[in-house]
């Protein structure tokens, strides 16, 4: 065994486990990404029900409503400009409230409205998700200042 | 007066640090002891000086110092005495002070116990540390001052967040930045090494018990923040493939693969640039690390409230660190001779592979975490990478490294026998074959994948133990004659099959809780009862309760079985005053083989409860095998050749002899 064939083999080796794992992540890239979109963007354009969708506001005053089995919520998320309604079946975490910024993770379903599997709001009162901020900065309703973290 | 003191004993500090990073450095260079010997004392200093401040800002959490910025922001008069102390690094700024004193006190071990390697090595070692230490201080000075007065003073402060308000706040932090920080000696041992422009075994033996140290620290970190996220969040998941545990986990990956790349370079001398590079990335992640944290350029459910002024400071801190580390690598890494030849079947190959598989593996999670920001950068569209991501990635690469594990360590250095490695493997084959066939039948079926998943795991352990026994003897030999061999083992091949065995574990909880998970939601009224996985859950109502400085409405359930009756479980839903924060409080009955979790969400005002309970099979094991994988560290930790460190260069070759023989 001289140094060169160990050379070789190690970059043979290499080459084919970087090879797959390249391969591993471009497959996986392609139908596991999540798109962030403000209620603006969706309403603008719609997308495709079988698309991964961040939807991102906050959540409109007065619009949460629970079925009368108490396991289903629906509610709307607003940048100001437009909102989207918003259908959750399970329990909602601790920092959901109305007026608060909210992430659902889903896809459109039937009717326009957005069927989430995931509802995140924040750990901290005084933190906001930055997709959010920025989707009100882009709807012009975000006021600087407001919202910004603890001192 | 104490905070000022404080303060000031962190700007001395950095004076310190500038001292030790610079004068026995230059000596180092001219070959001057006396400018060289200025290292440790230096050294000393500053961990005295940080540990002073340190002291004063938990002073001042307290005794409730209200002219403090930083107690204002995350502390209350009425928290409990426990939270105060620990809420000292459950805020950015005064985890920073945390991340500095475990960095001096790394500094201060090798000044104090390193006093036999040679004096260069150790200046210069003590000078790259120091290195990382300015770069600290001075972003915690001034960036992130937690010495900051605030006038006028409020009469009480505004509490800590309340899901930090746990015991778990008071080890996972720390015990992660102990292996975060301790991947920062790895760096110095390479730093130095590419400055003397040597590395023999000798070098390796030095910095093999830091990064088994640090590696250690980290897993038991990783699995207790992965633990109490599992308790405390209410949902039932230890993982969530978030930015911030993806952080800690691509250090844990690279130091693995360190862990045993170094073990080539000290027992066969060879791989030794390779494991530089790995020394020099590895800690680069938890610098990286670091940066996703504190800066909130990624959502998670970590994010502080964040300042764009402090990620500017640290991509620069990162830019030269890591950029100037690498720069120094590629100059300096050509001179370092080869070492010793091995074929591709052997030891040296095997941990080849490994090293391959864990970098592709690290390298799948930092693309996916990394991904939204360079998206981000290229055309401003904002996406997020879930776990599906991760798991469709990750877990195929996992498969070949575990398979290969149990093999790996039956193949001798230099040149190994496949054939007879895999026949000692048969006992393993087997039992991957029954514990496949038990999920089979237990789940009735179940994923083909998870089943053979199963199966992987069986291999893994009975392999690691067949290694074992075969080195033992036992059952070949009389017990007394098998005692007498495995005292005689070193105590790292006792901690090798630990930690391999842990792995295994570990890897049979995941399977088994994330396939075999089951879940119930429902809406109950007291008296209702819902079943999961042959339990039953008797609703009997909810009560208040008031703690310390929060109400709580708490659920009663009792758990039956065929009409025994097992256990109460009551979980709460408690909302903290000073916040009006509500969190969730889970109860979990476990047992050797599974949890029932139980968590209570809204009322419907109608006398119903939205209740939530999962049974999650094998998930106690994650834990449990992660405990195990430190305890083989801590093992192997112990061993006396790493113990006695620093042997001449003459021993370290005479015992790689040894060993080989």
């Amino acid at each position: 065994m001289t140094r060169k064939r160990r050379r070789f083999y190690i970059v043979v080796a290499a080459l084919l486990v970087f090879g797959s794992a390249t391969a591993l992540v471009l497959t996986a890239l392609d139908d596991s990404l999540d798109l962030f979109q403000s209620p603006s963007q969706i309403m603008a354009a719609p997308p495709p029900p079988e698309r991964g969708i961040r939807l991102g506001g906050l959540v409109e005053e007065g619009t949460v409503l629970r079925s009368s089995d108490g396991l289903s919520v629906t509610f709307r998320v607003t940048d100001g400009a437009q909102s989207v309604p918003v259908r959750y079946q399970g329990i909602l975490p601790d920092l959901f409230r109305e007026g608060q910024g909210v992430i659902t993770v889903g896809s459109m379903g039937q009717g326009g409205t957005f069927l989430a599997r995931e509802v995140l709001a924040k750990h901290d009162e005084n933190y906001l998700p930055r997709e959010v901020v920025d989707a009100l900065k882009e709807s012009g309703q975000w006021r600087e200042g407001e919202g910004e973290g603890v001192r | 007066m104490i905070i000022e003191l404080g303060h000031f004993a962190l700007i001395l500090a950095l004076v310190a640090a500038l001292l030790q990073g610079s004068l026995p450095m230059i000596g180092a260079a001219r070959g001057d002891a006396a400018w060289m010997a200025l290292a440790r004392p230096a050294a000393f200093a500053q961990l005295f000086l940080v540990v002073f401040a340190f002291c004063t800002l938990t002073y001042a959490y307290v005794t409730s110092d209200f002219t403090v910025a930083n107690v204002v922001a995350n502390s209350h008069s009425a928290k409990p005495l426990l939270y105060k102390v620990t809420g000292v690094w459950g805020n950015h700024e005064g985890s920073m002070l945390l991340w500095i004193f475990i960095l001096a006190a790394f500094g201060s071990a090798v000044a104090a116990f390193g006093g036999n390697l040679p004096p260069t090595l150790q200046a210069r070692v003590l000078g790259v540390q120091a290195w990382i230490g300015i770069g600290f201080l001075a972003f915690t000075l001034f960036t992130s001052n937690p010495f900051l007065r605030i006038f006028p003073a409020p009469f009480d402060g505004e509490d800590l967040n309340p899901l930090l308000q746990d015991p778990g706040l008071a080890f996972h932090p720390p015990l992660l930045y102990a292996g975060y920080v301790g991947f920062s000696m790895a760096f110095s041992f390479a730093i130095a090494a590419l400055i003397e422009g040597k590395v023999d075994a000798a070098w390796a033996r030095w910095v093999r018990p830091w990064t088994l140290l640090a590696w250690a620290f980290l897993t038991g970190g990783i699995a207790l923040g992965s633990w109490w996220a599992y308790y405390e969040l209410g949902w039932g998941g230890w993982w969530f493939w978030d930015p911030v545990e993806n952080a800690s986990f691509m250090p844990w990956l690279l130091g693995t693969a360190l862990l045993h790349s170094a073990i080539v370079v000290e027992k066969r001398n060879a791989l030794k640039t390779w494991t530089i590079l790995l020394a020099i990335l590895t800690f680069s992640l938890s610098l990286i690390g670091t940066f996703i944290v504190r800066s909130g350029v990624l959502t998670s459910v970590h994010a502080f409230a964040t300042d764009p002024e402090r990620g500017f400071f640290i991509l620069i801190l990162l830019a030269v660190a890591i950029g100037g580390s690498l720069t120094l690598f590629a100059v300096r890494a050509p001179a370092l001779k080869a070492g010793g030849l091995f074929a591709p079947i052997s030891r040296e190959g095997a941990m080849v592979i490994n090293n391959l598989f864990l970098t592709a593996a690290c390298a799948a999670v930092f693309l996916g975490t990394l991904y939204p920001l360079f998206l981000e950068a290229l055309d401003g569209s904002k996406v997020s990478v879930g776990p599906p991501f991760f798991n469709a990635t990750f877990a195929p690469l996992m498969v070949p490294l575990v398979f290969l594990a149990a093999i790996g360590p039956m193949l001798p250095w230099k040149r190994g026998d496949l054939a007879g490695a895999l026949a000692r493997l048969k006992l393993a084959a087997l039992g991957a074959v029954a514990i496949g066939l038990i999920a089979w039948y237990l789940k009735s079926g179940g994923p083909v994948l998870a089943v053979a998943a199963m199966g992987l795991a069986a291999w893994l352990f009975v392999g690691a133990l067949v290694e074992w026994t075969d080195r033992v003897k036992l059952f070949r030999v009389t017990p007394g004659e098998s005692w007498r061999r495995a005292k005689a083992l070193p105590r790292s091949a006792h901690g090798m099959t630990l930690a391999h065995a842990g792995l295994a574990i570990v890897m049979a909880g995941m399977i088994g809780s994330s396939v075999w998970k089951a879940e119930v939601v429902a809406n109950l009224r007291p008296g209702e009862t819902v079943e999961i996985a042959g339990y039953s859950l008797l609703f009997e109502g909810v009560g208040k309760l008031d703690g310390p400085n929060y109400q709580a409405e708490r659920a009663r359930f009792s758990v039956t079985r065929d009409g025994e009756e097992l256990a109460v479980m009551f979980p709460e839903k408690r909302v903290y005053q000073v916040r009006a924060m509500p969190t969730t409080e889970a109860a979990i009955r476990t047992t050797l083989f599974s949890d029932l979790y139980a968590v209570i969400g809204d009322a419907d005002g109608q006398g119903g409860w939205t209740v939530r309970i999962y049974h999650e099979p094998l998930v106690p094991w994650i834990w449990l095998g992660c405990f195990v994988m430190v305890a083989g560290g801590l093992t192997s930790l112990s061993d006396r050749r790493l113990r006695i460190g620093a042997p001449h260069r003459q021993d370290a070759e005479s015992s790689a002899r040894r060993a080989t023989a």
